[in-house]
């Protein structure tokens, strides 16, 4: 499964598209994560709010997009482009990968509640084969 | 049993009240089919499936996204028995369509995008949580008579 050309011209597209929106998707969809799988809360017990929208969500939506954007950017070698933040997940966050896959699902909510002609079944699969292919690459190190 | 609060039971009727059975159902079938491939494997008498304009055009898929989202009524009228509803869909399902559990998954997941995008701003996060809920546990329901 992994990416085309096609698939990553529609991945840099929609990316581009996304543009200045990019941290606000980014803390919605975080927002989302922890609502809806509320075991992905056990890695933030640290924060004093985990609703969506409070500050500790916002602020790590930004970060998490960050990677994201690293990623696009790096899409003809996602192994090698996120080898730090790889380490950085396998040794020191130790998040089980389980958690990669809820988190983009709820991506994909908040791009078709953006974008909802835009966001069509091909984007759709595009992205999707995207955001497993970067949280392969995150995984790279877990073992 | 399941424990459904009442924010989860009206947010779903909600949902339900307003459904458009032959636009969703058909969105959420023909996504599936598209960013799963692999779930053609079930509708090999259904004609061109070739591509994602095929897909999309095919009325046969539209009518089958049709009846699986009717299909979901059951478990609305039914929300505190919801195993004992499918017991029989799951035998079907199992047993004479031997469909792969997993899949009842991956098309949850894309009828929960297709309601997002129809929803926009109203498919907030405690909405998708009570959503997502529902079908998982119809999901679960359905997966349970396989043996």
């Amino acid at each position: 499964m992994s990416l085309s050309s096609k698939d990553k011209d529609i991945v840099r597209a929609f990316w581009a598209k996304i543009g200045g929106k990019a941290d606000e998707i980014g803390a919605d969809a975080l927002g989302r994560m922890l609502m809806v799988y509320p075991q992905s809360k056990t890695y933030f017990a640290h924060w004093k709010d985990l609703s969506p929208g409070s500050a500790p969500v916002k602020k790590h939506g930004k970060t998490v997009m960050a990677g994201v954007g690293n990623a696009v950017a790096k899409i003809d070698d996602l192994a090698g482009g996120l080898l730090t933040l790889s380490e950085l997940h396998a040794f020191t966050l130790r998040v089980d990968p389980a958690n990669f896959k809820s988190l983009a699902h709820c991506f994909l909510v908040v791009l078709a509640i953006t974008y909802p002609t835009d966001f069509t079944p091909e984007v759709h699969l595009a992205v999707d084969k995207f955001l497993a292919a970067l949280a392969r690459a995150l995984s790279e190190k877990y073992r | 049993m399941v424990e459904w609060t009442d924010f989860e039971r009206a947010t779903i009727q909600g949902i339900f009240d307003k459904m458009e059975y032959e636009v969703v159902g058909p969105a959420a079938l023909c996504r599936c089919l598209v960013v799963y491939p692999w779930t053609q494997r079930y509708f090999g008498n259904f004609g061109n499936l070739y591509n994602a304009a095929a897909i999309l055009a095919n009325p046969l898929v539209a009518k089958h996204g049709t009846t699986i989202l009717h299909g979901l009524d059951r478990a609305l009228k039914n929300m505190d028995n919801i195993k004992a509803t499918y017991a029989e869909l799951s035998v079907l399902h199992s047993e004479k369509l031997h469909v792969d559990p997993d899949n009842f998954k991956l098309l949850s997941d894309c009828l929960t995008v297709v309601i997002a995008a129809k929803m926009g701003a109203d498919f907030t996060p405690d909405v998708q949580a009570a959503f997502q809920k529902f079908l998982s546990v119809v999901v679960s329901a359905l997966g349970r008579q396989y043996h």
